[in-house]
């Protein structure tokens, strides 16, 4: 089945969106100090959050981690409350609560950023059981690290996912690295794809740098979950060209190991594709690449207009009253 | 007026939610197909009467058992789930703790988990320390979850019932011991908010706090004292967050004197908790020092004596309350 125009050139812009607003990000910690508190950036991710949310509907649910920029804004959540929730202000979208890491966007079925890691698969596993329970016509989408997959919590969140034939999509964004580990230091297997046929789901391994592979991933898996056929573990091979965090020297990533992921850039590759069919021209480009800085910008200038919380605003939203 | 012990209260109060309210379900080990078919058991007969959808028999996997309950509470179901034995709780406290209880506060209020954690308590069954271990200081300490610890049939059954209507995540310890004690439950529906503490036994001499299977120990200990012409209060806390400092505080303005009982072990027990409230709001009130009789520090011993020792009895709560009368 071909992937619609409209979800391509979807997946490209908001790819460029993602980008665009990590850079802005990098440079507002690094070089603006305006950001206060940690700061990790998915850069040169961005083809698996916009493959994957392309390719879901608005009533699929996503739980994600602290790498979820690149997954919200793929899912359509605001960059201006995103924005001023990671400069820590009350128009944010969790009202300075949560910062950069634990960002909730509800109002796009992002119900749950955690950032423990091997956090997000057991939550995972409980939305998609609430689909399944209700027959509801969705599915749960859950993004993991590869780091994670050292976690037991992941291990029994796919054994339960497996046993009770969930409609849960276990997306693993195989980044190469776990903090400062690299991949094969922290596991023993060269195919995390595999592990799915441990817990009864089938595994995939694709190029987690083609956005279209991860959409056409992504549909496949959708179509089985939502025809009772359970869980999917799609390994998304990867590299993130950042370290862990804006603070990581990086020194344990190879600076030629870097520059060659830089040249399968995932962002160049849909638009040279989409180039290629003649379906993006070069004024398309710009236009596209104009209004993702429109929109950054817009989230800056917002968020830095924006008032801070009230201290004692902290003793609010822990309880339902 | 019935005659139930605490887990037939409580299997009642499992049954009437379930009935009322379809989004509740039930997950946990042996929860439908146990190796208990007692029916003095919390979930005996439930799977026959929901089936296996509502009611879920899971894997030994405490940490997704507790995820289940996160994930499904925010995407709109009423989980309540079970822990089989306390310590085992440690298993699933990343869920609880860092999840269930704070993801609400990291939305900025935008999502909600209404969810019942049961876990089942108590020393008394030769099991060791690592089937027997009070922890609800632990969660207590922990902003975000109710924590109720229910002492009688009638107040189980009430406590779970507005547990389970709560919008806030809760856990709800059940003591085993209590499953065998029969007491009065009420034929018609009612609910007992959380909360609220219950004044078990009035007096006038001095303040008893207490909690769950202390409680039993508790009117033991007041009932002797009576004969010896000491009017003993037991204050039943019921709910140790929010904890009901009014009630609390009332009662030792009208004694002068507190002794709080929990089963737990003592430094960084709860009854220091009731301490400091106390001594914050109610200094002046007091005519004497406070006591604590709780377990000693030591993990719950296996052998039938050692564990005996363990558990605090009304002995041990008369002569605390003799040393400050």
């Amino acid at each position: 089945m071909s992937i619609p125009k409209e979800r391509q050139m979807e997946m490209a812009r908001t790819m460029i969106l993602a980008r665009q607003f990590e850079e802005t990000l990098a440079d507002l910690v690094r070089q603006q100090g305006k950001i206060h508190g940690m700061m990790i950036l998915a850069t040169g991710q961005e083809a698996v959050g916009s493959g994957v949310c392309a390719a879901l509907s608005a009533n699929d649910i996503l739980i994600t981690n602290h790498r979820s920029h690149h997954h919200l804004l793929a899912r359509g959540a605001d960059p201006k409350a995103l924005m001023a929730e990671i400069f820590g202000k009350r128009t944010g979208c969790n009202k300075g609560k949560s910062g950069t890491l634990h960002l909730a966007v509800p109002e796009v079925n992002a119900l749950c950023t955690t950032t423990v890691v091997g956090g997000g698969p057991p939550i995972a596993v409980g939305a998609a059981f609430a689909q399944q329970y209700e027959n509801r016509e969705a599915v749960t989408v859950c993004f993991l690290g590869d780091g994670s997959t050292g976690e037991g919590s992941v291990h029994e969140a796919f054994n339960l996912a497996g046993l009770w034939r969930l409609p849960v999509l276990f997306v693993c964004e195989n980044n190469k690295y776990a903090a400062a580990q690299s991949y094969r230091e922290h596991t023993p297997v060269d195919s995390l794809a595999a592990r799915g046929a441990a817990y009864g789901m089938p595994g995939e391994s694709i190029d987690g740098n083609d956005a279209l592979a991860v959409f056409e991933a992504t549909r496949r898996a959708r179509a089985r979950a939502l025809a009772g056929e359970g869980p999917t573990l799609i390994e998304c091979l990867t590299y993130r060209w950042r370290g862990h965090g804006e603070t990581d020297h990086q020194l344990y990533q190879p600076a030629d190991e870097i520059a060659a992921w830089k040249k399968k850039c995932p962002i160049d590759r849909l638009v040279n594709t989409l180039r290629e069919a003649g379906a993006l021209g070069d004024a398309d480009l710009e236009a596209m690449r104009a209004t993702a800085a429109e929109a950054v910008a817009d989230a800056v200038r917002f968020a830095e207009e924006s008032p801070w919380p009230e201290p004692q605003e902290a003793l609010d939203d822990v309880w339902v009253a | 007026m019935q005659k139930l012990g605490m887990g037939q209260a409580i299997n009642q109060a499992l049954r009437e939610e379930m009935e009322r309210d379809f989004r509740v379900f039930l997950a946990g080990e042996g929860i439908g197909v146990g190796i208990h078919t007692s029916p003095l058991m919390p979930t005996t007969g439930l799977l026959d009467a929901f089936g296996p959808k509502r009611v879920k028999d899971t894997p030994v996997s405490e940490a997704v058992i507790a995820g289940l309950a996160v994930g499904a509470a925010a995407a709109g179901l009423r989980p309540v789930i079970e822990i089989m034995f306390n310590p085992f709780f440690t298993l699933a406290s990343d869920m609880i703790v860092n999840h269930a209880a704070k993801l609400r506060y990291l939305s900025g209020g935008k999502t909600a988990f209404p969810l019942v954690v049961r876990i089942k308590s108590g020393a008394g069954f030769g099991a060791g320390c690592q089937h027997s271990h009070n922890l609800e200081a632990w969660v207590a300490h922990c902003p975000g979850l109710k924590v109720v610890m229910p002492a009688t049939p009638r107040d189980a059954k009430g406590l779970l019932k507005s547990a389970i209507r709560d919008e806030n995540p809760v856990i709800f310890i059940e003591d085993m011991g209590l499953y065998f004690a029969p007491g009065d439950v009420p034929d018609e529906a009612y609910t007992i908010p959380l909360g609220k503490a219950d004044i078990k036994r009035s007096g006038t001499d001095v303040t008893l706090v207490t909690w769950s299977k202390m409680l039993g120990v508790s009117l033991q200990a007041a009932e002797q004292l009576a004969a010896q012409g000491i009017s003993v209060e037991v204050v039943d806390l019921r709910t140790l967050t929010p904890l009901d400092t009014d009630t609390l505080l009332a009662s030792v303005r009208k004694t002068g004197r507190l002794v709080v009982v929990h089963e737990a072990t003592r430094t960084g027990g709860f009854a220091g908790e009731i301490a400091a409230v106390v001594m914050e709001q109610a200094f002046a009130a007091l005519k004497a020092p406070l006591r604590r009789v709780t377990g000693p520090d030591i993990p719950v011993p296996a052998s039938p004596p050692l564990e005996q020792f363990y558990i605090p009895d009304a002995g041990q709560v008369v002569a605390a309350i003799k040393e400050i009368l």
